[in-house]
């Protein structure tokens, strides 16, 4: 039966040739033209930065729970300088452990919400890096602003200036770690209502050895002792975390997307 | 030679008459072991020479602490096979595990405590070995809180798979701890690459409730796992023939 509306099976003229000739590297790109996975992790994590700017309030609450914690100490236990400055690495690090806990929450809230993490997992670009990349923009976020924050908290709890450029290093470091293994939490948990005590029960049991680590680094700057076997460490446990946490990641985003 | 004895571990009813099965097998020399250990350990073994008969919580407290490990390894090792093969019993088996390595952990750490107070004067000391150990109770109620949130069944086994999997890392460093700190635990006298320390008069109810205990996880586990597979497969044809049977 001739069907006039049907065009499959007829020939293609010329210039309808050309044309689909012209476009067709979309669908299937030639090697050189395929974006490589490095790009496509600059472009997510271009994208999640320049997104968080647009809400400017969101990215001031992580520090304003870590000021806040931070203030609560003196007011439970001491105002006293002298006893402040004895417990202000470990408060210091509470501070942040707990800040970084709070901003772990949206780390993949919105694109899981909106579809993206599931274009991510879709797009034939490696989920891995993808996950480096949104991780690396949590820490430009999250991480190295609680960093740069903690000399004014640390002042406010007696630290001796001159401890304050190892706070800063060692801090920044440690949240390096923080996101890592938070991303495999969040990615885990994915979806799930009212997350935030598991995503804790879940992410703070693997981060103890930084808190342990930082915390020690903190509190040899603070008394003036070698800062190099703990800070050396917490560098090891980036280093760790860099390499796997993202698989780790990527492996849980794919098992929340199914 | 066949590899279907292996391959039938993967099916689900054969697996839940295997463990019927064997259960006994395991029971009754779980049984008999940890009976003849703790006469043993309790009234043969002679008093320590420091610590009087205060010691003979090891004859609880090692086993259990060595049991925490091996039930966290075994879990972690049919998640991955799991995660691997995609094998449904394997899941059931790491989902069986958790509650059985989070009770082997409280005691461990309980029964510490309580040899700790006479011994160091504290029931709780913030050292390596005791904190490792605590995080590894945790691992393993953060392994059942996952489990219980997600609902999906598939996507549960495979979100804690990947957590027990992740979580493996902990079990080096509580067994290490004592070598690598300073602490206030005392350091491997039997599971050490040299001869154990330990006289054998001590060494053997121990060894004896070791494996009383190991063989007693395996038992229960066996009985956890047909009511998991039973959970699982509940609208299954095969479900409603075995429970007529």
């Amino acid at each position: 039966m001739r069907s006039g509306a049907t065009q499959v099976g007829h020939a293609l003229s010329a210039r309808e040739l050309a044309a689909a000739e012209a476009t067709a590297w979309v669908d299937n790109p030639a090697p050189h033209q395929r974006a490589s996975a490095l790009a496509a992790a600059r472009l997510a994590l271009a994208r999640d930065l320049r997104l968080a700017f647009r809400k400017r309030g969101q990215l001031v609450q992580p520090l304003a729970f870590f000021a806040l914690v931070t203030m609560l100490f003196p007011l439970a236990i001491s105002p006293e300088l002298a006893r402040l400055r004895e417990i202000a690495p470990g408060v210091l690090w509470v501070a942040a452990l707990l800040a970084s806990l709070l901003a772990l929450e949206f780390l993949f809230r919105d694109d899981a919400y909106d579809g993206t993490l599931e274009q991510y997992a879709l797009s034939g670009q490696s989920l891995t890096w993808l996950m480096f990349a949104k991780t690396a923009a949590h820490w430009l976020l999250t991480g190295l602003p609680l960093a740069l924050m903690a000399p004014l908290a640390g002042l406010s709890l007696g630290v001796p200036a001159r401890a304050l450029p190892a706070i800063v290093a060692a801090i920044a470091v440690g949240t390096v770690v923080l996101s890592l293994i938070g991303s495999i939490g969040a990615a885990l948990t994915l979806g799930v209502k009212r997350s935030g005590a598991l995503l804790s029960l879940l992410t703070l049991p693997l981060s103890l050895p930084v808190l342990i680590f930082g915390a020690r680094a903190t509190q040899l700057a603070v008394g003036g002792g070698p800062l190099g076997p703990p800070l050396e460490l917490l560098g090891a446990l980036a280093v760790l975390g860099v390499t796997l946490a993202p698989l780790a990641a990527a492996a849980a985003v794919r098992i929340s997307l199914e | 030679m066949t590899w279907t004895w292996f391959h039938r571990l993967a099916s689900p009813p054969y697996v839940y008459a295997l463990a019927q099965r064997l259960t006994p097998w395991f029971a009754w020399p779980a049984a008999l072991l940890m009976a003849g250990g703790l006469w043993g350990g309790l009234v043969l073994a002679p008093p320590d020479y420091q610590q009087g008969d205060g010691f003979r919580i090891i004859y609880v407290h090692a086993p259990s602490a060595w049991m925490s490990l091996m039930v966290y390894t075994t879990m972690a090792v049919a998640a991955a096979v799991g995660l691997i093969w995609r094998i449904k019993v394997a899941h059931a088996v790491a989902a069986s595990c958790a509650p059985i390595g989070a009770s082997f952990t409280f005691a461990a750490l309980v029964t510490g405590a309580l040899w700790g107070e006479p011994m160091w004067g504290t029931y709780w000391e913030w050292d390596p070995r005791l904190t490792s150990e605590l995080i590894l109770l945790f691992l393993y109620l953060g392994y059942m809180g996952l489990r219980a949130a997600l609902e999906e069944t598939t996507r549960a086994d495979r979100a804690s798979a990947v957590l027990a999997v992740v979580g493996v890392v902990n079990v080096p460093i509580i067994h290490y701890s004592v070598i690598w700190w300073n602490s206030l635990h005392q350091a491997p006298s039997v599971m050490r690459l040299a001869r154990p320390t330990m006289p054998p008069s001590m060494l053997v109810p121990l060894l004896m409730m070791l494996l009383g205990f190991t063989l007693f996880f395996a038992a229960v586990l066996l009985v956890r796992l047909r009511g998991e597979v039973l959970n699982r497969e509940r609208t299954a044809s095969w479900v409603r023939e075995a429970l007529q049977a």
